[in-house]
């Protein structure tokens, strides 16, 4: 258990060291802690919005094959200039490109993939994550607002490990790792890890466990959050 | 069923889709969206449509035109709000348009569930959220499920790339998405394709619909768009 200013990372962590920062990460940080402890080999989908960003971040020679929820396999860079293809996106319609050894199939074996738990690592932005994983990342549930899921609640129960990359706290400061979500559920007690620019947790039955901060120490966070930290 | 017929024209193509229509519309945002098929169906005419398909349009063309033009009394889809589906927005925010929003990957199913003969099924999505409220929870070797019923439609307006005169379809990339699963889902498949190759002239090892599915076809020289930075 992690008591004092120096988190450390838990037994379950995959690879690589702790990262040692003294100042908050920005999210293109956060980004490459979360590439640093996806395995080799891995079969990854990336959700729409910051988490995109970690394929920055994973070496050609991890062999990480990223999976887009509108049918493929091996999903490569954005596509720039002559190689915009129309018939080529990602999930957020953005034009990608193809990498040697990608395949091609319909949304519903797509998503089989998911649902069916073949997938091993996808990463999702949050509103919030409750201390049992919880998340809620698809409607504000303001009456004003058009709800949409897309493929978010398929990813959140389908792949083997949801991790949850956000900020830990909204722009007015509320925490958005909470006891209990008030956004609408996305998935009951689905998330892992949640990574965020000044601390990386993971869930576990037992409770929240701190896995590593970035400018802060664990008794701050304590002090910040509604949830229990071991 | 038939064997499908190689129609001159996207007016032929859609011709007789009665009002209060159910359409199943493949594409996700423009990739695989059947632009010419639903222009015509625009000329065509029929209204009160139920049109299911992942979005609900982008910018002022495809199923946004279809929007546009007052056609649509329900959309059902996973994703309707995007950067430029400002059309479907004040549609829906104005009352005129219903609006059933569906998992994505339930949404496949459920028509593939159609396509299949599948009465219903159980499905992990969704379970404890608002889109589970009112629908049937099973516990089975102790983990929830929903239960979800097919969604079949009279129509399909799909897209593809390569057609044979059979009917067999071949797709390019990830405008595939969900325009096999419509084909199977549909009383009568429409699809527009690039190019009507001579029999024999598709692999019959990689034909991903088989012509069983699909009804009339119609070669059309495609318009394609993208939509740079949309989420």
């Amino acid at each position: 258990m992690t008591t004092d200013a120096t988190a450390v990372a838990g037994p379950a962590r995959t690879a690589g060291a702790p990262v040692t920062a003294d100042r908050p990460l920005s999210m293109d940080e956060v980004a490459a802690v979360i590439a640093r402890d996806i395995p080799a080999g891995a079969y990854v989908n990336l959700g729409i919005g910051q988490p995109t960003k970690i394929a920055d971040h994973l070496p050609e020679e991890l062999g990480v094959v990223l999976h887009t929820e509108n049918g493929m396999l091996g999903m490569g860079p954005k596509a720039e200039g002559d190689r915009i293809d129309p018939d080529l996106t990602n999930a957020g319609k953005v034009p990608v490109t193809e990498l040697p050894g990608a395949a091609y199939f319909h949304h519903a074996d797509s998503f089989a993939m998911m649902r069916g738990g073949h997938l091993d690592i996808c990463v999702l932005g949050a509103y919030q994550v409750s201390e049992r994983g919880d998340l809620a990342n698809w409607h504000t549930g303001r009456p004003d607002d058009i709800p949409a899921v897309g493929g978010a609640m398929d990813l959140a129960i389908g792949a083997k490990n949801v991790y949850v990359m956000m900020k830990l706290f909204t722009k007015s400061g509320a925490p958005k790792l909470v006891p209990q979500c008030t956004y609408p559920l996305t998935g009951v007690g689905c998330v892992s890890r949640v990574y965020t620019e000044v601390a990386a947790f993971e869930l576990r039955p037992d409770g929240v466990h701190v896995l590593e901060t970035y400018g802060t120490t664990v008794d701050e966070l304590r002090s910040r959050l509604d949830v229990e930290l071991h | 069923m038939s064997r499908a017929a190689v129609l001159e024209s996207t007016d032929e193509a859609v011709a007789g889709i009665e009002d209060g229509s159910t359409v199943l519309v493949g594409g996700f945002g423009m990739a695989g969206m059947p632009f010419d098929l639903i222009d015509a169906l625009i000329r065509q005419g029929a209204k009160d449509l139920t049109i299911v398909s992942n979005n609900a349009g982008n910018g002022d063309v495809g199923l946004a035109a279809l929007l546009a033009a007052g056609r649509v009394r329900k959309v059902v889809c996973s994703f309707p709000r995007q950067v430029d589906s400002y059309v479907f927005d004040a549609l829906y925010r104005e009352g005129k348009v219903e609006l059933e929003v569906v998992p994505q990957g339930t949404l496949a199913e459920r028509m593939r569930a159609a396509g299949a003969g599948i009465g219903a099924f159980y499905c992990p999505t969704a379970v404890g959220t608002p889109l589970a409220e009112g629908k049937e929870v099973r516990t089975i070797g102790g983990r929830d499920y929903v239960l979800e019923y097919p969604i079949k439609g009279d129509y399909a307006l799909i897209c593809a790339h390569r057609a044979d005169p059979m009917g067999n379809l071949v797709y390019r990339k990830t405008a595939r998405n969900f325009g096999p699963v419509m084909a199977t889902a549909a009383t009568t498949t429409i699809v527009q394709v690039d190019e009507v190759v001579p029999l024999g002239g598709i692999d019959p090892e990689a034909v991903v619909t088989p012509s069983i599915y699909v009804d009339r076809i119609v070669a059309v020289e495609s318009r394609r768009y993208t939509v740079q930075g949309a989420r």
